[in-house]
């Protein structure tokens, strides 16, 4: 019956993802290589002074990208630190510099972590702060994905577009249109869009009641769109007003997995071969299924004493949407660096709640946030590319363009940076006496390896760009507030620099023509090769913590 | 004129450069002469070069020095909650060091093997006496016969010398004959004891220092520096001491690089993390599961697979001066081949008798057979053959007086004692002769000569035209020879597996396009270059180029030496000019522009072993994990047990024998590390396939099945 549910559910939402692949995927690949632009667009290139003809080096476009980033921090860090004298402060006070410091982090990297607690946010800030950042945290992530997209398109070319016409592009033409589409769908099921604050209601039986409110809606929709996650309420979208019904939960779920899932087809159309597209799509959708259905397999089982005595494993899940929906949305959120939940992760069976944590440790890849996934999955095959290369007796080559030495030194540093980022935060925690103490008595509220397994996860999300978290943590700790951001910068720029660094690489070289001594990379061979490429890295690195943590609680 | 003397090149007379030694790919000797190289490199400062190999020798030197200090210390720690036995940190210790050892062994067999010809070689380097000639005069005394000669070392040789070599005697340098012809003995470089001609002017007028002249007196420019002549770069080349890494040998580095910093990253934190939830693992245990985890297998034979495949050339008579065309051979997409010794034999041959109308067939071959018994060219030959095999013989010995050909009248004959003249040739030049009295031949002869001339060299063929005069002065063109190129036998399915790796194979010849096209199509080229100067060469190489083509092509003559230096894949002659050889980046010492087609495949099996053996060390990985993770941490959670499939005795035991397995796979490799994976022409797809069951899938299993057997006899240790 559960099995049956989730293969209807799952079919779903692929069915509603296989209708918009191309209509989307090629608006994308236009979006990002018409030269026209909009009227609107034009204002603003005017304002900030870009010439939308002027295409820029991978240096240049990198510190664009930075430059935004680093604004959109200190912004970000400012509003939260002055909330209380800006309209619509709704009472709270002035956040405290760790936190403040941590959510601008959070939310410029795409990973909409959460050190607070939503409703401790005025309008103002989750408006004209996170709001916004939702938005260009998105557009930054599509607009690197597009640049290296560029750098496997264009031929000996210095330059592989212009940043700031690909974020305004990436919000104006992509994100808003689609999250007013969303957002609308959201209302009519039911999620609310208010401006009434807290209002206080008499229950029936006398007792009084807090009702938030809020702009929910509309910020839901681009919390699932730019695979941002950041909740409006602090439960997320386990709360019924942000996620009232099991069908407004697998219209997220859609939501979600749009881009992510439709950005294959833009880069087919840019390297002008869909066929390679489709085989990016393939190693995508053959790890979220794989995933998906290893989650369910765990959480249907339904092993350990609790869900036993329960009859299944209902800890920490809505009754609304029950096993399936949540399982599906716990591996949706956690394969594409979204975060958002409608369930809790840390109360799944212990091998069930290991696949979040390995979702992450993929590295965001299947398919990944928005633009941050293809750019993950291009670097893995190109890894696979360069192996097969070998064993064909080649150069390796992908798309025409050899990867040579400086091609794999980048995509060797990007396979290296969120493993290190991970387990060397973790060792931290636990090497070091002070942080030690101060994780083990203040921040965990269990022990022996579910707590090691919280402190990975809260690693892996934050290094991963995801921003979901193993309950129980409590992060809000000096030690974790800073290692944690510090995690999430680092394992959002890095591998932008490295990416940029990249496709300036490839840019610059000219294509080799193929001919039947070329690996075809669109081949069901290569597909199976990226998808072992990818789980080998991951579980080679990964292994031995995974075993220390959710294995030695999950085999019993 | 030039005399191209082509050595023979079939497989089993391509010989082994004079002394090397016998060719099996590993014998117990090359061990044994390798064992004290192995040793010597155990230093640090030559390990330092291979980051996963010097992780391997840190984490010897550090189990070597836990396993001194231990017995002071109250014996080994326990690691993860359980005790191993005394022995552990030692025997451990030593295989860790035995890791090295092998590795180290494998590059010095892989280097042994071009030590014994480089001994040969330097051997031809030993000074001789040359005769330089003090002031010479190219124009009045060219032969430098009156000139004054004086007696030097020939180390002492410079840059542009004169020097007189008489038969008997070693050339003392690298340099170009500018007076005189010789026969030399070039066996010492090229193993191949049949002499060479070479002279003055012309395509084969470079002569090799270290070589012996045979007979006459040449006079000889030296073009090489001291220390930088062809004989002391082949030394340097076999020995491996000029081999630079390839770009994609870097590439390759720098992965296993970061999978090696990504596992040490593991191993470091693996302790503090275990600390939380379990017990943390002994040193020895994370130093054991460290070296198992980075690629030791590749790491410690890629110096040897890159030695081998520039012997593999070597063995085949290439010098590849740089390790880089290597490679840059087995990304080959376009192949430049002369036509003539290439596709074709070097000579036309006859293929048919054509009769004119009322002219008996017999009388034509007779005729045609007749005027051939004393034409001493390969299609004079090929003429009486084809006739031979019509059935017709003539006399060995033919009375008469023998016309040979000449620039001049472009035909040749036989003017036979009874008056009767026989001729064949070119068939303007033939009705020149038969008109010569100024009677002309009837227009309806003519006409039919015509279409008979004109359709054999529309097909790409030659037309030699017979006709005899009788004393009487009765005139008759009796038919015409079809003189044909034959197209070397196999190639043409030899282009075909080409094609099907993606190879296009474009034909080179200074024939006409009509010619060029018939030929081509025969062979079964992709494409051909007709009339082609050097410059036209050059263009199109660089058109190639300019496509994101990789251009292999090879050639002798000093006007190919743009075209060689242009191209990516450049292969000199040895009979070749020295600008040739110069401009090249591979040489062929057998001379034999057909092997190209292997040097592209040495190049992708070169790439192929490298590929193989990485995805093998990696997947390795998988069953060193189910080896080592459970019995570290099943002191403290003996749920583990669950991961240890291959029922290992002991966390002790399987912890050795994950190790020994590391360790001993090393050795059962060097053999295909030095050999190469075979390859076979197939298309990409079907090779990754191949590839990846044999080795990925091979990779995974193995391991588990090797592990499994060695603890079966690790566990016959006390204490483990």
């Amino acid at each position: 019956m559960e099995w049956a549910l989730l293969i209807a559910s799952v079919g779903t939402v692929a069915l509603a993802l296989a209708l918009s692949y191309r209509p989307v995927g090629d608006y994308i690949a236009w979006t990002f290589t018409t030269r026209k632009d909009w009227r609107i667009e034009r204002r603003i290139y005017k304002v900030i002074g870009v010439d939308s003809n002027h295409e820029q080096s991978w240096q240049a476009y990198l510190r664009s990208v930075l430059y935004f980033s680093i604004v959109g921090v200190l912004l970000l860090f400012l509003l939260q630190r002055t909330q209380q004298w800006l309209p619509y402060s709704l009472g709270n006070d002035n956040v405290e510099p760790g936190v403040a410091f941590n959510t601008a982090i959070s939310f410029v990297t795409n990973t909409n972590w959460q050190a607070y607690s939503g409703e401790t946010l005025s309008y103002t800030v989750q408006f004209v702060g996170l709001t916004v950042q939702n938005f260009v945290s998105a557009a930054t992530g599509i607009a690197v994905a597009i640049a290296l997209v560029r750098g496997f398109a264009h031929r000996r070319s210095g330059t592989i577009g212009n940043f700031w016409v690909d974020l305004v592009r990436g919000t104006f033409r992509i994100l808003l249109p689609l999250s007013i589409l969303a957002a609308v769908v959201l209302i009519v099921g039911g999620v609310v869009q208010n401006f009434n604050g807290y209002v206080d209601v008499n229950t029936i039986t006398g007792g009084t009641q807090t009702i938030p409110g809020g702009p929910v809606a509309s910020q839901e929709a681009i919390k699932e769109i730019g695979t941002n996650g950041g909740g409006f309420y602090n439960a997320n979208a386990s709360h019924p007003f942000e996620n009232p019904t099991g069908w407004t939960s697998l219209f997220q779920i859609f939501l979600i997995l749009l881009i992510p899932f439709s950005l294959p087809r833009a880069f087919g159309k840019i390297v002008g071969d869909n066929r390679q597209g489709y085989a990016i799509l393939a190693v995508m959708g053959t790890l979220y299924l794989a995933s998906t259905f290893a989650l369910a397999a765990f959480e249907f089982a339904g092993r350990g004493t609790a869900p036993e005595l329960a009859g299944a494993a209902m800890e920490g899940k809505e009754t609304r949407f029950g096993l399936v929906q949540s399982v599906l949305y716990a591996s949706t959120t956690t394969l594409t660096s979204t975060g958002s939940v409608n369930s809790m992760h840390d109360s799944y069976t212990a091998l069930g709640g290991m696949m979040p944590m390995v979702n992450m440790l993929f590295g965001e890849i299947a398919p990944g946030g928005v633009g941050a996934g293809l750019y993950g999955m291009l670097i893995i095959a190109v890894i696979a590319v360069f192996v097969a290369g070998l064993l064909v007796g080649r150069t390796p080559e992908y798309l025409g363009k050899k990867i040579g030495p400086r091609e794999m030194k980048l995509a060797s540093m990007y396979i290296l940076v969120m493993p290190i980022l991970v387990l060397g935060g973790v060792a931290l925690s636990f090497a070091i006496p002070a942080l030690r103490g101060s994780v083990v008595d203040e921040s965990l509220a269990n022990t022996g390896s579910h707590g090691l397994s919280e402190v990975i996860y809260a690693f892996a999300s934050a290094a991963n760009n995801n921003g979901s978290a193993f309950a129980g943590l409590t992060a809000s700790t000096p030690w974790l507030t800073a290692a944690l951001g510090v995690a999430m910068l680092l394992g959002r720029f890095l591998p932008i620099v490295l990416v940029l660094a990249l496709a300036g690489s490839l840019a610059a070289q000219d294509k080799v023509p193929a001919t039947a001594g070329t690996l075809p990379t669109h081949r069901p061979l290569f597909v199976g090769l990226t998808v072992g490429t990818a789980v080998l890295v991951t579980a080679l690195v990964f292994f031995p913590v995974l075993t220390l943590g959710p294995l030695a609680e999950g085999l019993l | 004129m030039s005399t191209r003397t082509h050595t023979p090149s079939s497989p089993e007379a391509s010989k082994q450069p004079a002394a090397a030694a016998p060719r099996k790919t590993l014998a117990w000797e090359h061990v044994r002469a390798a064992f004290p190289g192995a040793l010597r490199k155990l230093d640090p400062r030559a390990q330092w070069r291979n980051p996963v190999m010097f992780i391997v020798w840190v984490g010897a030197a550090l189990t070597t020095l836990l396993a001194i200090t231990e017995p002071f210390l109250g014996g080994p720690a326990p690691s993860g909650g359980t005790s191993v036995p005394w022995s552990f940190t030692w025997i451990i210790a030593v295989w860790l060091w035995l890791t090295v050892v092998f590795a180290n062994l494998a590059e010095s067999i892989a280097e042994g093997r071009g030590k014994a010809q480089a001994d040969t070689l330097r051997k031809t380097r030993t000074s001789t006496t040359a005769h330089r000639v003090v002031s010479y005069h190219p124009d009045a005394d060219a032969s430098a016969e009156e000139a004054l000669i004086e007696d030097v070392s020939s180390a002492d040789l410079r840059l542009g010398d004169i020097v007189v070599v008489s038969a008997g005697e070693l050339i003392p340098g690298d340099g170009d004959i500018v007076w005189g012809i010789a026969s030399v003995d070039e066996s010492a470089i090229t193993g191949e004891s049949a002499p060479v001609v070479r002279e003055s002017g012309g395509d084969h007028s470079a002569v090799t220092g270290g070589t012996r002249v045979l007979s006459d007196r040449i006079v000889v420019r030296i073009t090489s520096k001291p220390g930088e002549t062809f004989v002391d770069r082949m030394i340097a080349l076999v020995e491996g001491a000029a081999r630079q890494r390839t770009p994609n040998e870097i590439a390759l580095n720098i992965l296993l690089a970061s999978l090696s910093i990504v596992f040490v990253v593991v191993a470091l934190t693996l302790n503090p993390i275990a600390s939380y939830p379990a017990s943390p693992a002994s040193i020895t245990v994370l130093v054991a599961l460290l070296v198992c985890l980075i690629p030791t297998t590749i790491g410690a034979l890629l110096s040897a697979i890159g030695i081998a495949g520039m012997d593999r050339l070597v063995q085949r008579n290439v010098l590849a001066m740089s390790g880089r065309a290597v490679e840059a051979a087995g990304d080959v997409t376009t192949l430049l081949l002369d036509k003539t010794g290439t596709i074709t034999y070097g000579n036309r041959r006859a293929s048919a008798f054509v009769r004119l109308d009322g002219i008996r067939e017999q009388e034509l071959i007779e005729a045609a057979a007749l005027s051939s018994l004393a034409d001493p060219t390969p299609e004079g030959k090929s003429i009486v053959d084809l006739a031979r095999s019509e059935g017709i013989e003539v006399v060995a010995q033919p009375r008469g007086e023998i016309v040979p050909f000449t620039a001049q009248t472009r035909m040749s004959g036989l003017d036979l004692p009874d008056g009767t003249q026989i001729r064949k040739g070119a068939g303007s030049a033939i009705t020149d002769w038969l008109e010569e009295e100024g009677k002309r031949l009837p227009s309806s002869e003519l006409a039919e000569l015509d279409e008979h001339v004109e359709r054999i060299s529309q097909s790409g063929g030659t037309p030699l035209v017979v006709a005899v005069k009788s004393a009487n002065g009765g005139r008759r063109v009796l038919g015409v020879v079809h003189l044909k190129d034959i197209v070397k036998e196999g190639l043409t399915e030899r282009f075909a597996e080409l094609r099907s790796m993606g190879i296009r194979t474009v034909m080179v010849t200074g024939d006409n396009p009509l010619t060029a096209a018939a030929i081509a199509r025969e062979a079964g080229v992709d494409d051909f270059l007709a009339e082609a100067t050097p410059e036209q060469k050059l263009a199109y190489i660089r058109k190639e180029q300019a496509g994101g083509n990789l251009v292999a092509m090879t050639g002798d003559g000093t006007n190919d030496a743009p075209a060689l230096a242009q191209a990516d894949v450049g292969v000199a002659m040895n009979t070749g000019t020295s600008a040739a050889k110069e401009a090249g980046n591979m040489v062929d010492l057998d001379s034999d522009p057909t092997k190209l087609i292997d040097i592209v495949a040495i190049g992708k099996q070169l790439l192929i072993t490298r590929g193989a053996l990485t995805t093998f060390s990696i997947a390795n990985d998988i069953a060193k994990y189910f080896a080592i993770i459970p019995a570290i941490f099943m002191g403290v959670f003996p749920q583990l047990a669950v991961l240890n499939i291959m029922g290992l005795h002991s966390p002790a035991s399987a912890v050795l024998s994950a190790v020994i397995f590391n360790a001993i796979v090393i050795v059962f490799l060097v053999p295909l590390a030095l050999r190469g994976v075979k390859y076979r022409p197939m298309n990409a797809s079907k090779i990754l396939g191949r590839n990846l069951a044999v080795y990925g899938l091979g990779g995974i299993i193995t391991p588990f099945l090797g592990i499994w057997l060695i603890d079966l006899l690790v566990r016959l240790i006390p204490g483990f």
